[in-house]
């Protein structure tokens, strides 16, 4: 591409749009402005920095018919620091290691338990409320952190791109939710608490987790971890008998 | 700073090949950090340059999500001739997960001493 002429903005802008660093420049930007409202809102789950920041980007590609693959030229190296991030969250789960040693069993059962109703329940929601099929599939596995959860709509037949925002949906609802729920129920244990929200959703729930307490985000961190591995191996089994049961619409 | 950053890659890197040597369901990184997890409780600690990155990248992780999030936008038309299904789906599995996990906890952890 040829420099543009100077003093041009129409030309500039579509000169540095082609190029990674715009994308990049306005992920930090947006994010960065999003933790400012937070932190405004006195860290109110519904100001959570995921949505605004989510909200703030579509809208401004959106508005300069910016398309998501060229935003996502520049903004791949921030998805790229989920994988290392994803590793270090072995670290503030070491720290929890005598509380995880005591609570092996109830932790399992909680884990398989809440799975089963995460998946199970979208589906039969979704189903009674006329989804399609590819709907459903995509639906069933979003409790599961992104690359998972994306994985195993492809090989049951989903979209694993729809999936990948129903997950970031989840995640958001969850961080936004949970307190509430939980105070609701009486349950005010910083481990069960934080477990509860990583199953149910994730990395961004596991986000919200670390803001409340340390160890509320490594119970997290783990139920994030494990539910990966259980919808993994439990989702292949029940979905496809479980659709077959219902008919497709 | 740069050694605790390699070392997660390194563990990254490790999770992917086991992912894909042995065919499994679970992603590269989730391998990553079992193996890492392993590998703190055999030396039975953290170093400290360890435990400051990983604070500095857990401390943005919620940024990470953006770029997937933006995706939202590639599925406006089916969320919109699916929106019912779908919020609903999304909200009441949500809700009743959380409500699910915390509760199957909370009952067996108090019945223990």
């Amino acid at each position: 591409m040829t420099i543009p002429a100077s003093g041009n903005l129409g030309e500039i802008w579509v000169y540095l749009s082609t190029s990674p660093l715009l994308g990049l420049t306005m992920t930090l930007l947006a994010y960065q402005g999003a933790v400012f409202v937070n932190q405004r809102c006195k860290a109110h789950p519904l100001a959570n920095p995921v949505l605004i920041a989510v909200i703030a980007l579509v809208g401004v590609l959106s508005v300069t018919g910016t398309a998501y693959v060229v935003y996502f030229e520049g903004a791949q190296f921030v998805h790229f620091l989920l994988g290392p991030a994803t590793v270090a969250l072995a670290i503030p789960l070491y720290a929890q290691l005598e509380r995880l040693k005591q609570l092996l069993g109830p932790l399992l059962l909680a884990l398989v338990g809440g799975s089963l109703v995460a998946a199970i329940s979208a589906v039969l929601v979704g189903w009674a409320l006329g989804g399609s099929d590819a709907t459903l599939l995509s639906l069933a596995p979003k409790s599961a952190t992104t690359p998972i959860a994306m994985g195993i709509a492809e090989r049951l037949g989903g979209l694993p791109s729809l999936t990948a925002v129903l997950v970031i949906l989840t995640g958001i609802l969850g961080a936004v939710g949970a307190g509430g729920l939980f105070t609701l129920m009486k349950i005010d244990d910083p481990a069960v608490r934080g477990f509860a929200i990583g199953l149910a959703s994730h990395g961004i729930g596991t986000a919200r987790a670390f803001q409340v307490s340390e160890q509320a985000g490594a119970f997290a961190a783990l139920a994030m971890g494990l539910n990966g591995l259980a919808t993994a191996l439990l989702l292949p089994l029940i979905l496809p008998p479980l659709l077959r049961f219902l008919g497709s619409h | 700073m740069l050694g605790a950053l390699t070392l997660l890659l390194v563990f990254q890197l490790a999770g992917e090949a086991m992912a894909l040597y042995f065919a499994l369901p679970i992603p590269g990184p989730v391998i990553g950090m079992g193996l890492l997890f392993a590998v703190l409780m055999l030396r039975g600690g953290v170093s400290a340059p360890l435990r400051t990155t990983a604070q500095n990248l857990l401390q943005h992780l919620s940024l990470l999500f953006v770029p997937a999030g933006v995706g939202v936008m590639l599925h406006f038309q089916r969320m919109a001739d699916e929106w019912l299904p779908i919020a609903v789906g999304l909200v009441t599995s949500t809700f009743a997960a959380l409500a699910a996990t915390a509760l199957i906890l909370h009952c067996m952890t108090r019945r223990q001493p």
